[in-house]
């Protein structure tokens, strides 16, 4: 069914994707891709930073970070990336869906990216639950000493955290597109599908080295 | 931010109707149509506002301090106030004044009508920029309000992340909300120069100014989210009690300088690349000539910005580097030097063999070239290590900043500010007046900043309340120098405010320049152009290549000599 | 204040030098200046609107040239500086073997100095001229800068870290002390003053002051109270390194690097920096005394180990 069929039977006047200063759609998906990956380059650099700070930090206290990387726990870590990763995997599936117009694949597409994401959430947040109870939170009472292992953690806190909280932003775009896609609301040929899917990939990456330089690099 | 992205100009129907007024004309919307406006245009004016009101901020805050040093012993400050007071100067100065200065304001303006464009890519993203420094600069002036910050500009720990008993965190998020957009500016350009050149507009026939605000958006994207992470650590170590830089629990403070200034060094040319290319502009129009060596002058700007993320070391020469770091930061400092002297070079024999005037514009161009040299050659007295080891920490620092950075950077944007008022407003503004204000800020500026060489080489310490007797003397000089230069920065405002009520309405073309802006209206209108225009010709066309300008007459001049009027005068004859 | 001064008074063997540096690049910037500026108000004066001047094309032959040209110079200029740059820097980077080591300790916002002998000064420090005075020095709280203007040196001071600096003070005279990184409150009046005397006046000097007591005596007090000397006994029960003649030579570690003993590495193996990387041929058991001892004590231990090495160390 193609979708001004669709909108038809729906009987909802899509809004028209253009905008200004626009006159064609096609280049203006091109500028939206292309703004999207110029704003993805600073987020790397956003990223890159924290992973700077933490390979110089270790490199001058190597024995402490592998000591303290070990007691991270890699139960919840390494399903959570397989979550992630199948998040990433629906979200492109979603985005071909959109490009063939088949509105109903790609709505369910986008309902399971948010919702694996959303469960990501929720076990990071057990994880983080099982940390606390184990004084892995850098202050007096922390569990292993007055040494470098703080700064390790301090790393994974602050690390994990503002990935959760990318991630967090990613799921609500993801459920608005999920809804806007699923009323029949949003035109499949929206820039908005694109460049929120390149989003979400960007922070599916940062995990992806997050996970070996916080869980395994102890461990090996 | 993604999601301005991704759903620009949700609220507005696209072309519903072609207007034809102008940009400024009400629809009666009131207020809303201005805080609500997607128009780039509109936009600039609101962030000239708003910088406008930060540089009044930081402009007090100067006041204060050079009041206060006229004296060795302390007067009317505290030490607590007088730090405060130095810490505001230089975080709204630089994040909510300099930084945005140019791209913000005349950039804004300009780049979509330099490049025959309706409007920026991402319209809706501009205006979210404007919000999100309006926000970071009330988290700054909150912060400021409930007792001040008390660690300079620089934010170094541990003193930021522990020993500090001011509002810190609440500045830092401030710089850190700013941050974001400032890096949604630079992707909104970055994106809108690739995308929407208008046909015949190639990469190099692109005005100067163009590829000042092409580079420095470049660097904006990719210094100032360093910038947000490293601040988001001290946030992280003040809130939480984080060890990353606390140098007893393992972590490391120089880090945090490492970090800093990985981001603060290209910052610096964020601030100068769009002077460059106002300059470029100005000096090209008033002598009437070709850019000279337009290519030379591009690749010059795009080494600046490449290299300029080599060389932030050189700010910890004495912070406990290693001597083989020194040397290499040292030497990739030096090594800035060569695209800068191309500029300063092909500006100066861009005059040669032109039909020079002198209006305002002008001479705020010339004022820059001078005192950027002045700051840049200092900048390389401070990449020679032993020098700036004698100098770092001292006033000498303070003196070669305020020469690149005002001498240079602010020079430049009021050469802008004048060249394009006629554009902006669709007024003229009074030649005379202007004319003596750019004399005035040139002397106020010498008189104020350079007794601080010789200050900074005799060793006074910069953050300094009380300072001995012997330096009395050069520092009574420069704050009588900073009244005269505070009068000369008022006074624009007065002129300039009296020319939007009382101005000469301006021709499209007052300069008789050349460019893509120049060819609508004085003030555009909405859309900028009423057809798309088609560019078949090299950038400055000024003259035939093969024969030199010839003498003309400006519109300007015979608007202001038209019956009723003075010539070079805007005021109204009695 | 009565005189305008134009340069800080040049007290140092380090500060003929950097004046060196710095007069010819005021010069060089100054023959730049006056170029650029005479280039335009000629170009300004002659080429004025409708002047007589001819205009006409640039011949595209010199335009090449002349960028070349500058962007050459330029180039020639920046190495030429670098290179005098670095050539001055190079040397004054290793104290002599001879100088004097003297503590400094910063702290918000005052400076605690320790000569070797351990008399303690606070924001003074009384040297004899014409004798290199190599300073270690470590902060207690925020990152301090030691700055003496009239002998061109400066140094940042960082917690929990030591960094060294040295100067040879060529006049007598008292010269001004500036803490030069911004460290809170009372900042600008974290000053003190360096008294350089004549070498017999300075002996004096340290004779009169009380505290001095015997250092190392101090140190060896405390060698024993904290059960180094447990150890560190030849033929003791454990096997550890014997300290005489240790100071100043350069031994083998466990991992294949060579490090030199001086004050910081006795400072790194008394606060436990040594075990991850022992001195070769001994067993990492070395406890950590972090949070035992303070600088103080530090000092004297080092000052202790120091004396049982006499060719370089005890007469300091
Ligand atoms: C607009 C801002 C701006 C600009 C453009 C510059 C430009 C330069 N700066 Fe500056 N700088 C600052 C803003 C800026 N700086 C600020 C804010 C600080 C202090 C921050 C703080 O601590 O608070 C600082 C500090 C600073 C330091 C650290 C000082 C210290 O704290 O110890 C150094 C050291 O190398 C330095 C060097 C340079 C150099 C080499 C250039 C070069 O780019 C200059 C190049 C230009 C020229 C060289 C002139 C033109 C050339 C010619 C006419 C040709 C002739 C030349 C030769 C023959 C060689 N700067
Ligand atoms: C764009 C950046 C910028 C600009 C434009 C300026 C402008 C000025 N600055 Fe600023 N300055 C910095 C950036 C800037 N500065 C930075 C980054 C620092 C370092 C801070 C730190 O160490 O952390 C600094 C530090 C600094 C110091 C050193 C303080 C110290 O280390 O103790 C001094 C001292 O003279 C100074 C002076 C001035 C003066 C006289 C002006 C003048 O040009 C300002 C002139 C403008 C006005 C005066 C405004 C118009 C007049 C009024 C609003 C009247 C006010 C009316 C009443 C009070 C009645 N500045
Ligand atoms: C438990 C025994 C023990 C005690 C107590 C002890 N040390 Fe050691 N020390 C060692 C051993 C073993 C080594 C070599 C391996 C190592 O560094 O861990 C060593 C190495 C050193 C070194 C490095 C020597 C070299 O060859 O480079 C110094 C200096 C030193 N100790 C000083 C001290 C001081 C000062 C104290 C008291 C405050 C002290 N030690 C207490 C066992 C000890
Ligand atoms: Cu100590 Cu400033
Ligand atoms: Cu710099």
């Amino acid at each position: 069914m193609s979708e001004s069929a669709i909108n038809a039977s729906a009987g909802i006047a899509l809004p028209d994707p253009l905008r200004e200063p626009w006159s064609d759609i096609a280049r203006q998906r091109e500028a939206a891709t292309f703004g999207m990956w110029l704003f993805l380059m600073s987020e790397m650099l956003f990223f890159g930073a924290v992973f700077m700070a933490f390979s110089f930090t270790r490199a001058l206290n190597v024995a402490e970070f592998q000591h303290a990387a070990r007691h991270t726990e890699i139960v919840y870590g390494a399903p959570n990336t397989f979550v992630l990763v199948t998040s990433s995997l629906a979200m492109t599936i979603a985005v071909r869906a959109a490009n063939i117009a088949n509105r109903r694949l790609c709505a369910r597409l986008l309902g399971a990216t948010a919702i694996l994401g959303f469960v990501f959430l929720v076990i990071k947040g057990l994880e983080y639950k099982d940390d606390l109870e184990h004084h892995l939170y850098p202050t007096l009472h922390f569990a292993l000493g007055h040494n470098a292992t703080q700064i390790f953690w301090a790393f994974y806190w602050i690390m994990t955290g503002i990935h959760a909280f990318h991630l967090t932003v990613g799921v609500g775009l993801v459920s608005r597109l999920t809804w806007l896609v699923h009323r029949n609301q949003l035109s499949l040929r929206s820039p908005q599908l694109e460049v929120t899917s390149l989003y979400w990939h960007l922070v599916d990456a940062f995990w992806i080295v997050l996970f070996p330089v916080l869980y395994v690099m102890g461990r090996g | 931010m993604t999601d301005a992205i991704a759903s620009f100009g949700d609220a507005e129907p696209s072309r519903e109707h072609e207007e034809t007024g102008s940009y400024l004309e009400s629809h009666g919307g009131g207020l809303s149509e201005w805080l609500l406006t997607t128009d780039h245009k509109r936009i600039a004016i609101l962030y000239a506002l708003l910088v406008t009101f930060f540089f009044f901020i930081g402009g007090t805050a100067a006041t204060l301090i050079r009041l206060e040093l006229f004296s060795p012993t302390a007067t009317f400050l505290t030490d607590d106030g007088y730090n405060r007071v130095f810490t505001v100067h230089g975080i709204v100065m630089v994040w909510f004044f300099l930084v945005p200065l140019i791209p913000t304001t005349l950039g804004n303006f300009l780049l979509p009508l330099m490049i025959g464009a309706p409007d920026v890519a991402f319209p809706k993203l501009n205006l979210a920029s404007w919000y999100l420094t309006l926000i970071g600069g009330l988290f700054v002036l909150g912060a400021t309000l409930m007792g001040g910050v008390d660690t300079g500009w620089t934010f170094y720990p541990p003193y930021s992340t522990v020993y500090s008993n001011s509002n810190v965190a609440i500045a830092v998020l401030g710089v850190i909300i700013a941050g974001f957009g400032t890096i949604a500016t630079g992707v909104n350009f970055v994106t809108t120069t690739h995308t929407l050149r208008c046909p015949g507009m190639t990469w190099f026939r692109l005005p100067l100014m163009v590829w000042g605000l092409y580079t420095v958006s470049l660097v904006m994207i990719l210094a100032t989210p360093v910038l947000a992470m490293t601040l988001v650590l001290v946030v992280a170590d003040r809130w939480f009690g984080l060890p990353v830089f606390d140098g007893f629990r393992g972590g490391d403070p120089v880090l945090f300088q490492h970090l800093f200034w990985f981001y603060s060094h290209p910052a610096v040319y964020i601030m100068i690349l769009p002077a460059f290319g106002v300059v470029s502009e100005v000096i090209a129009c008033f002598a009437r000539r070709r850019v000279f060596g337009y290519a030379a002058m591009v690749y010059a700007m795009l080494a600046i910005a490449i290299i300029g993320f080599a060389v932030w070391g050189h700010h910890m020469f004495v912070a406990g580097q290693s001597t083989f770091a020194n040397l290499v930061f040292s030497f990739l400092t030096f090594i800035i030097a060569v695209p800068s002297a191309i500029k300063v070079f092909n500006w100066t024999a861009t005059l040669y063999r032109g039909q020079i005037t002198f209006e305002a514009p002008m001479l705020y161009t010339l004022g820059f070239v001078g005192l950027f040299t002045v700051g840049g050659m200092t900048g390389l007295f401070l990449a020679s290590i032993p020098v700036d080891i004698q100098v770092t920490g001292t006033y000498f620092v303070i003196a070669h900043f305020h020469y690149v950075m005002v001498g240079g950077a602010v020079s430049a944007y009021f050469a802008g500010l004048h060249f394009w008022w006629p554009k902006i407003t669709g007024r003229l503004y009074p030649e005379s007046w202007a004319r003596f204000a750019a004399y005035l800020m040139f002397f106020g500026f010498n008189f104020t900043f350079f007794p601080q060489f010789i200050l900074g080489y005799l060793g006074m310490p910069r953050r300094y309340h009380v300072y001995p007797p012997e330096f009395h003397t050069w520092n009574v000089m420069s704050s009588t120098g900073a009244v005269v230069l505070a009068a000369a920065y008022l006074m624009p405002l007065f002129y300039l405010g009296w020319s939007l009520v009382y101005g000469q309405a301006s021709p499209a073309n007052p300069w008789n320049a050349t460019g893509l802006e120049w060819k609508t209206t004085s003030p555009p209108p909405k859309h900028n152009f009423a057809t798309m225009p088609i560019v078949d010709e090299d950038p400055y066309n000024y003259h035939d290549v093969r024969i030199g300008p010839e003498a003309e007459r400006r519109d300007i001049d015979s608007v202001r000599a038209a019956p009723g009027l003075t010539p070079n005068n805007g005021r109204r004859s009695p | 204040m009565n005189t305008v001064l134009f340069m800080p008074r040049s007290a140092s063997t380090i500060a003929p030098r950097t004046d060196g540096l710095y007069l010819a690049l005021v010069a060089i910037s100054a023959a730049i200046l006056v170029l650029v500026f005479a280039l335009i108000v000629i170009f300004a004066y002659r080429y004025r609107r409708g002047s007589a001047a001819p205009r006409g094309a640039l011949p595209t032959l010199l335009q090449h040239e002349v960028e070349i040209g500058w962007t050459t110079a330029t180039v020639f200029a920046f190495l030429f500086f670098f290179w005098w740059a670095g050539a001055n820097e190079v040397p004054e980077l290793l104290p002599p073997r001879t100088a004097t080591e003297i503590h400094v300790v910063a702290k918000q916002w005052m400076w605690k100095v320790q000569h070797p002998n351990g008399v303690r000064e606070i924001d003074m420090l009384h040297v004899p001229i014409g004798e290199p005075a190599r300073l270690v020095m470590t902060s207690q709280d925020v990152i301090h800068s030691f700055s003496v203007p009239d002998f061109r040196i400066k140094s940042d001071i960082l917690p929990g870290r030591y960094v060294e600096i040295w100067f040879e003070p060529t006049e007598i005279g008292t010269f001004r002390l500036f803490c030069t990184q911004f460290c809170g409150t009372a900042h600008s009046a974290m000053t003190g003053s360096i008294v350089v005397m004549s070498k017999p006046d300075f002996a004096k000097w340290l004779q009169s002051r009380p505290g001095g007591g015997d250092f190392v005596a101090q140190g060896r007090e405390l060698f024993v109270s904290l059960g180094c000397a447990g150890c560190h006994t030849p033929g003791g029960p454990v096997h550890a390194p014997d300290f005489d003649g240790l100071f100043g030579r350069r031994v083998p570690l466990a991992s294949g690097r060579f490090v030199l003993v001086d004050d910081a590495w006795i400072r790194d193996c008394i606060l436990g920096h040594s075990t991850a990387d022992p001195p070769a041929g001994y067993p990492p058991i070395m406890p950590s005394f972090k949070g035992e001892v303070d600088d103080g004590q530090i000092l004297a231990l080092t000052a202790y180990v120091r004396s049982l090495s006499p060719q370089t160390g005890a007469t300091r």
